[in-house]
């Protein structure tokens, strides 16, 4: 990791866990590179506290290349930070000048709780798709190639909704926590597609039925999910959404 | 040790191909360098974005500076064609087995063995495991093979948490990736596999003795999730290293200087090392090596060559 002379000020939530109170503490770091990523900026930090004796900070992280959606940070203010179209994990730290004060809390909503400082329990999103995100077929031997054929409008739509990482960064800057946009995108992905054709009702109903189960608030149709998204999920796949879940509640004889 | 990756000429080149077909007969180059950027933003859109996000520079404007990196580890559990593994009832699907990709794993298929393991083979292979097993009730933990079992991972974690030591996991991480970095690298050589081999077992010995693991065992704890697995990587560093000083040849991506033609091109030795190796874990430092002959009916064997 290359060595640099930014100095940053870090005010970042610690929290034990779900049952203790948490609070901000403030960590001067110094010697940051501007090529690092915002993960390895934490990952110096907490060596740093590791050499003190203290507990370093817990977050979420897997791939670091924004493609398996576990980091979470909420970086001033905004989910993923202040780049449009970028995970924490592809923040880089020439994103911020040398001298700022950052403040990195979690995810906040009341389906996502916190499990220590700023990972939280996404499993909700997990019951969600579980509960309908998937195709049923045999899938008997290789097919050939075109055999069913699809638009290159419906599959690139298809593509952009697949696109969601499931990182929850929708639901943290939605002021209801609403799940819709990442429901949608996987409502969408499935609908636009022949594959997805025969459970078609029965996900849309069984998907939005565990979303409000899990305590996600309603979409208001503010928009804040789409502007933050790091995928850039449109707001288009809400419309589907709610297309497909009134076409379902109104034709389908079971949920 | 960075190449350079130049897409212009290739954009020049899409840009080309889009006014023939859009019938511009007086294209400006400005013209047909935007419409060259759109065919290649719509085929590498995110990876160019990505590069972008990550090195600061617009690979649309100046070339990419790519080198070589460690992609994946290739090889895995050996498993049977139904895809099960050595234990009854554990199957491994995609990269963790062995089964597809051997001493050579091609760039950009990481999902290949992953699909093709879960959609064409494991809803057809599994059912004949299950079937036995359908009236299997529930198994108690009590048993001896749970409890021991239970019991060596508790030991390991408490072993781990005692140790209070003065250097952090992540730090052994780093040097551990280090010594595989510079001595068993694409490029590998059997006095720096030796070395490595030394260094990695005094590595282990330092980490057992000297490793800082803060926080508790009953809690969430990462930094005990990441002392677990660095001394994971480091036994599986250590056996890296005796599979590529044991194999004697170059093969994909194993390349060992000592065997390579006047060209520089990877020098296999077939009548020795036609074979897929699995280790055996017997003791601290010990493997045991199984070898698999590779038997070509249909096709004849014959150098890989770019050229």
């Amino acid at each position: 990791m290359s060595q640099g002379n930014m100095r940053l000020t870090l005010k970042v939530w610690r929290q034990k866990n779900k049952k203790t109170p948490g609070r901000i503490e403030t960590y001067p770091l110094e010697g940051i590179s501007p090529d690092m990523s915002f993960l390895e900026m934490f990952d110096v930090l907490n060596e740093q506290l590791i050499a003190k004796g203290e507990e370093p900070v817990a977050f979420d992280h897997d791939c670091r290349e924004g493609i398996c959606g576990m980091c979470s940070m909420y970086i001033n203010g905004r989910p993923h930070g202040p780049k449009d179209a970028v995970t924490t994990c592809q923040l880089h730290m020439r994103s911020f000048n040398d001298g700022d004060t950052i403040v990195v809390e979690p995810w906040r909503a009341k389906a996502f709780p916190i499990i220590k400082d700023l990972v939280v329990d996404r499993s909700a999103f997990d019951r969600i798709q579980a509960a309908g995100g998937f195709i049923s077929v045999n899938t008997g031997n290789a097919r050939d190639a075109n055999s069913i054929p699809i638009s290159k409008d419906n599959a690139d739509e298809a593509f952009s909704a697949a696109a969601c990482i499931g990182c929850g960064a929708c639901v943290a800057a939605c002021k209801n926590a609403s799940a819709m946009l990442f429901v949608s995108a996987k409502v969408s992905q499935f609908a636009l597609l022949p594959q997805g054709q025969p459970e078609r009702k029965m996900r849309v109903e069984r998907m939005v039925a565990q979303m409000d189960e899990e305590g996600f608030g309603s979409c208001t149709n503010t928009g804040a999910c789409s502007a933050e998204c790091p995928k850039e999920i449109s707001l288009e796949h809400i419309a589907r959404l709610n297309r497909e879940y009134l076409g379902a509640k109104l034709t389908s004889e079971k949920v | 040790m960075a190449v350079y990756l130049d897409y212009a000429a290739a954009i020049e080149r899409y840009g080309k191909g889009e006014v023939n077909k859009l019938n511009i007969h007086d294209a400006t180059a400005e013209q047909i360098t935007a419409l060259g950027k759109a065919v290649v933003k719509e085929k590498y859109g995110n990876l160019f974005d990505m590069y972008k996000q990550i090195t600061g520079e617009d690979p649309y404007e100046v070339p990419m500076r790519i080198y070589p990196a460690v992609h994946y580890t290739m090889g895995g559990l050996w498993v049977d064609y139904n895809l099960m593994t050595n234990v009854p009832g554990l199957y491994a699907l995609g990269e963790a087995n062995f089964s597809d990709h051997g001493a050579n794993r091609l760039g950009a298929s990481a999902l290949m063995q992953g699909l093709a393991d879960g959609y064409f083979v494991i809803p057809y292979t599994i059912g004949a495991y299950l079937a036995n097993e359908i009236r299997t009730t529930h198994i108690s933990t009590d048993q001896p093979a749970f409890v021991e079992a239970e019991n060596k991972v508790k030991e390991r974690i408490a072993k781990l948490l005692a140790i209070k030591g003065t250097q952090s996991p992540e730090s052994f991480h780093k040097r551990l990736g280090k010594i595989m970095w510079d001595k068993c690298g694409m490029a590998r050589n059997a006095d720096g596999l030796k070395e490595a081999i030394a260094e990695i077992q005094a590595l282990k010995k330092e980490f057992w003795a000297d490793v800082k693991v803060l926080g508790e065992a009953d809690e969430f704890n990462p930094e005990l999730d990441k002392a677990g697995r660095v001394a994971d990587f480091i036994e599986l560093g250590e056996l890296m290293c005796i599979d590529a000083l044991n194999r004697n040849e170059s093969c994909g991506g194993h390349f060992r200087e000592e065997y390579q033609t006047e060209e520089g091109e990877a020098l296999r030795d077939d009548e020795n090392y036609m074979y897929v190796a699995a280790w055996e874990h017997q003791s601290d430092s010990k493997w045991e090596l199984h070898k698999e002959d590779l038997v070509y009916d249909n096709i004849k064997i014959a150098q890989r060559s770019y050229k």
